[in-house]
C-alpha cells in the first residue's frame, strides 16, 4: 500500500512491451473516468439527493443487496449506499486536508535544507533520516492517542508522518535546480537568498510536490481509515469508511458481509485510479524510464 | 561486515534518541494529564494533596526534556517504566508478547516470499499474457486494499462460512493451556492474512526484475546455446532478478509492522501490536513510548539486515566499503 501510493510501484504496471498501446489508453482512461466519477459522487450526492444517511429504518435493518438499497443496509437499517458515499467524502476530505498540510511543512522543510546548504541541509536531513525510521501508522497511532478524539488530530498525525518523504523529494529538486544557470544569474544579479528561493526555487519544484501530493491522498485515506477502524480516528458521528468497517465488525460476526465489503471497495477504486493516472503521467513526462524499476 | 554492523550500531544511537526526543516532545504538547491518566477513575474522588504527591512521584512538573533524560537513563538500565493500563512493568509486557508478533510475521513473511517468488516468476515468463495480467492485476488490487477490510473478510469465508479455521485469539476458549497444535491453527488465518498484504509488493518487483533478466544478453546466450527453458528461468533469469529484491526484504520492516498491527487487531493475536492499540486507547504513555523506540530498532535492524543481504549476494559490492 504504501509503495502503491507513494506511486513507487507506479513503473511495475508497465510490463516489458508485452501489452500495446491500446492497453494502456484504456487503463488510463479507466482510472479517469473512476476518479472523475467518485469526485462527482462525493461533491454532487449530498447537496443534490436530499436524503438523510443517518436515517433509521429498523423495518429494514441488515437486509442484503437489492432493488431498493443496491448495497444494502446495517444493523438499524440505513442505506449503505449513501454511508458510503458520506464515508468516502469525510475520508477524501480529511485526505486531502492531510495530504496539503504534509506537502507544505515537506516543501517548507526540503525547500530551506536545499536552499541554506551545509550544516543545515545535513542536520535537517538526519533529522529526517531518523523519523523516517518510524513505522508510519504506529506513529500516527501514538500521536492520536495523545491528542484524540476529534478530526484535527488524524489529520496532523498523518501529515506529521506523510511530510518526510515531500521534503527528500523537494531538497532533491532544489539542490539540482541551484546548479542551473538562471539560478546563478539571478544570485548574480544581487538577488538576496530569500528571493532567489522563492521566486526561483520553489517555482519550480512545485510540480513535483503537487505530484506528491495527489499521490499521497489516496495513503493518508488509508491512513485514516486505519486509525478509524482501530478506534482511534475519527468520532463516529462524522463516519469515515473506516468507522463503516468498524461499525460493520458485529454484523460480519453474525454473517451479514455486505457492511463490510462495500467501504472497502469504496477505498481501493480511487487508490487504483490515483495510481492509474500517475503511472501514465509518469511515462508521459518521462517516457525513457518506462521499463525503469523505481526503487 | 562485523564492522559494518558496529557502525550501523554507531549510527542508531542518534536516530533512537531523535526518535525518543521527539515522542516526549509530542507527549509535552498533548492535552493529556498524565497524573489522571495514571489514577484512572481513582482521580475523580482523590483529594488535591494526594493528586499533587502523585504528580510529584511520577515527575510530571518537570520538563519534558528532564523526563526523556530520565526515561533515556532507566531504559539502560532495563528499566522501561510501568504500564498504566497493563499494571505490569512495560518490559514484562514486552517480553510476553514479543515472541507471538515475531512467530506471527516470521510464518506471514516467510509465505509471502515462496508464494511471491512463484507468481512473480510465473508471471514474467510470458508478458503481457492472460497469466501475466492475472496476476498483476489481482497484486494492484490487494496492494490498494486495507489489510483489516481483507481480514474482516477472510474471517467471514472462512470462519464464518466455511467454519474450518476459528476466527481470532491464540487457543480455543475452552483450553487452559497454549498448545502447539492449537497455535497452528489459529495462526493459519491471520499468518495468511498479513502474508497476502506483503505479496503484492513482493510478486511485483519479482515480476520485473525476472522479466527484466530474460530480456537480458546472458538469457539469450543460454537460449542459442540450445539450455533448457527450465534451467534458463531458474539459474539465469531467477537468480539476477531476484538479487535486488532479496536486498530490499530488510527494509520491509515498516510495513510488516504497521500489517501486524492491523492483523494482530482483528484476530485477537496476543502480540505486541495489539498492545500499542490498547496502549493508545488508555493513552498509556510508558507502553507506547517503549514500543514505539522498539519499533524504530526493529526497521533499523531490517536497514542492517538489507545491507548485510546485499553484500552477501551481490558479489560487486564489497561490505568494507559501505
Amino acid at each position: 500500500m504504501a509503495d502503491l501510493a507513494a506511486g513507487r510501484t507506479g513503473t511495475v504496471w508497465r510490463s516489458r512491451g508485452g501489452e500495446g498501446r491500446s492497453t494502456r489508453t484504456l487503463r488510463l482512461r479507466t482510472s479517469a473516468v473512476l476518479l472523475t466519477a467518485t469526485v462527482l459522487a462525493v461533491l454532487l450526492v449530498p447537496p443534490l439527493v436530499r436524503l438523510d444517511q443517518q436515517a433509521v429504518d429498523l423495518a429494514a435493518k441488515l437486509e442484503a443487496p437489492g432493488w431498493d438499497h443496491p448495497f444494502g443496509t446495517d444493523d438499524v437499517g440505513r442505506d449503505l449506499l449513501l454511508r458510503c458515499v458520506y464515508g468516502l467524502r469525510v475520508s477524501l476530505l480529511v485526505g486531502v486536508a492531510a495530504a496539503l498540510t504534509a506537502t507544505v511543512v515537506g516543501t517548507a522543510v526540503g525547500a530551506t535544507a536545499g536552499a541554506l546548504g551545509g550544516w543545515v541541509d545535513r542536520g535537517v536531513m538526519r533529522v529526517v533520516d531518523a523519523l523516517s525510521s518510524v513505522p508510519h501508522l504506529l506513529m500516527g497511532v501514538f500521536i492520536v492517542a495523545m491528542f484524540r478524539p476529534g478530526v484535527w488530530p488524524v489529520v496532523a498525525s498523518v501529515a506529521l508522518t506523510h511530510w518526510l518523504s515531500t521534503a527528500r523529494i523537494v531538497r532533491a529538486e532544489v539542490l539540482s535546480l541551484r546548479a542551473r544557470p538562471h539560478i546563478d544569474a539571478a544570485v548574480s544579479g544581487g538577488a538576496s537568498r530569500w528571493r532567489v528561493t522563492v521566486r526561483h526555487l520553489l517555482p519550480g519544484v512545485l510540480p513535483q510536490a503537487a505530484t506528491a501530493a495527489v499521490l499521497m491522498v489516496p495513503h493518508a485515506m488509508w491512513h485514516e481509515s486505519a486509525l478509524s477502524f482501530l478506534g482511534l480516528g475519527l468520532p463516529t458521528h462524522t463516519a469515515s469508511l473506516g468507522n463503516l468497517i468498524q461499525e460493520a465488525r458485529g454484523s460480519l460476526l453474525a454473517g451479514q458481509w455486505w457492511p463490510t465489503l462495500f467501504p472497502g471497495l469504496f477505498i481501493i477504486v480511487p487508490t487504483l485510479a490515483v495510481a492509474g493516472l500517475a503511472g501514465a503521467w509518469r511515462e508521459r513526462i518521462n517516457p525513457r524510464r518506462r521499463s525503469e524499476l523505481m526503487l | 561486515m562485523a564492522r559494518l554492523a558496529g557502525r550501523r550500531a554507531l549510527f542508531a544511537v542518534p536516530v533512537v534518541l531523535v526518535v525518543t526526543f521527539g515522542v516526549f516532545a509530542i507527549a509535552a504538547a498533548s492535552p493529556f494529564d498524565p497524573v489522571k491518566g495514571y489514577a484512572g477513575t481513582a482521580a475523580l474522588g482523590a483529594d488535591q494533596e494526594t493528586l499533587d504527591r502523585l504528580r510529584d512521584n511520577l515527575g510530571a512538573d518537570q520538563s519534558f526534556v528532564v523526563r526523556w533524560w530520565h526515561w533515556l537513563t532507566s531504559a539502560l538500565t532495563g528499566d522501561l517504566g510501568h504500564s498504566t493500563v497493563l499494571r505490569q512493568p512495560v518490559t514484562q509486557v514486552i517480553g510476553e508478547r514479543l515472541v507471538w508478533s515475531a512467530l506471527l510475521c516470521a510464518v506471514a513473511f516467510a509465505v509471502a516470499v515462496t508464494l511471491g517468488t512463484l507468481l512473480g516468476v510465473s508471471a514474467a515468463r510470458r508478458p503481457g499474457s492472460t497469466l501475466d495480467r492475472a496476476v498483476t492485476s489481482l497484486a494492484y488490487t490487494l496492494e490498494a486494499a486495507p489489510v483489516f477490510w481483507i481480514a474482516l473478510l477472510a474471517v467471514w469465508l472462512f470462519a464464518l462460512q466455511w467454519d474450518v479455521l476459528p476466527a481470532g485469539g491464540l487457543t480455543d476458549t475452552a483450553s487452559a493451556r497454549v498448545t502447539p497444535g492449537q497455535v497452528a491453527g489459529h495462526l493459519v488465518l491471520p499468518a495468511g492474512v498479513l502474508a497476502v498484504s506483503q505479496l503484492p509488493w513482493f510478486t511485483l518487483y519479482v515480476r520485473q526484475g525476472v522479466a527484466d533478466a530474460l530480456a537480458e544478453d546472458p538469457v539469450r546466450g543460454a537460449r542459442a546455446r540450445g539450455v533448457r527453458e527450465r534451467t534458463v528461468l531458474v539459474q539465469h533469469a531467477l537468480r539476477s532478478g531476484l538479487l535486488p529484491v532479496l536486498t530490499l526484504i530488510g527494509s520491509r520492516v515498516p510495513e510488516l509492522i504497521t500489517g501486524a498491527l492491523l492483523v494482530e487487531s482483528v484476530f485477537s493475536w496476543p502480540g505486541i501490536a495489539a498492545a500499542t492499540v490498547e496502549a493508545a486507547t488508555a493513552v498509556d504513555f510508558p507502553l507506547l513510548a517503549a514500543l514505539t523506540t522498539l519499533a524504530t530498532a526493529a526497521v533499523l535492524a531490517g536497514n542492517l539486515l538489507a545491507d548485510l543481504l546485499y553484500g552477501l549476494f551481490d558479489p560487486r559490492v564489497k561490505l568494507s566499503e559501505m
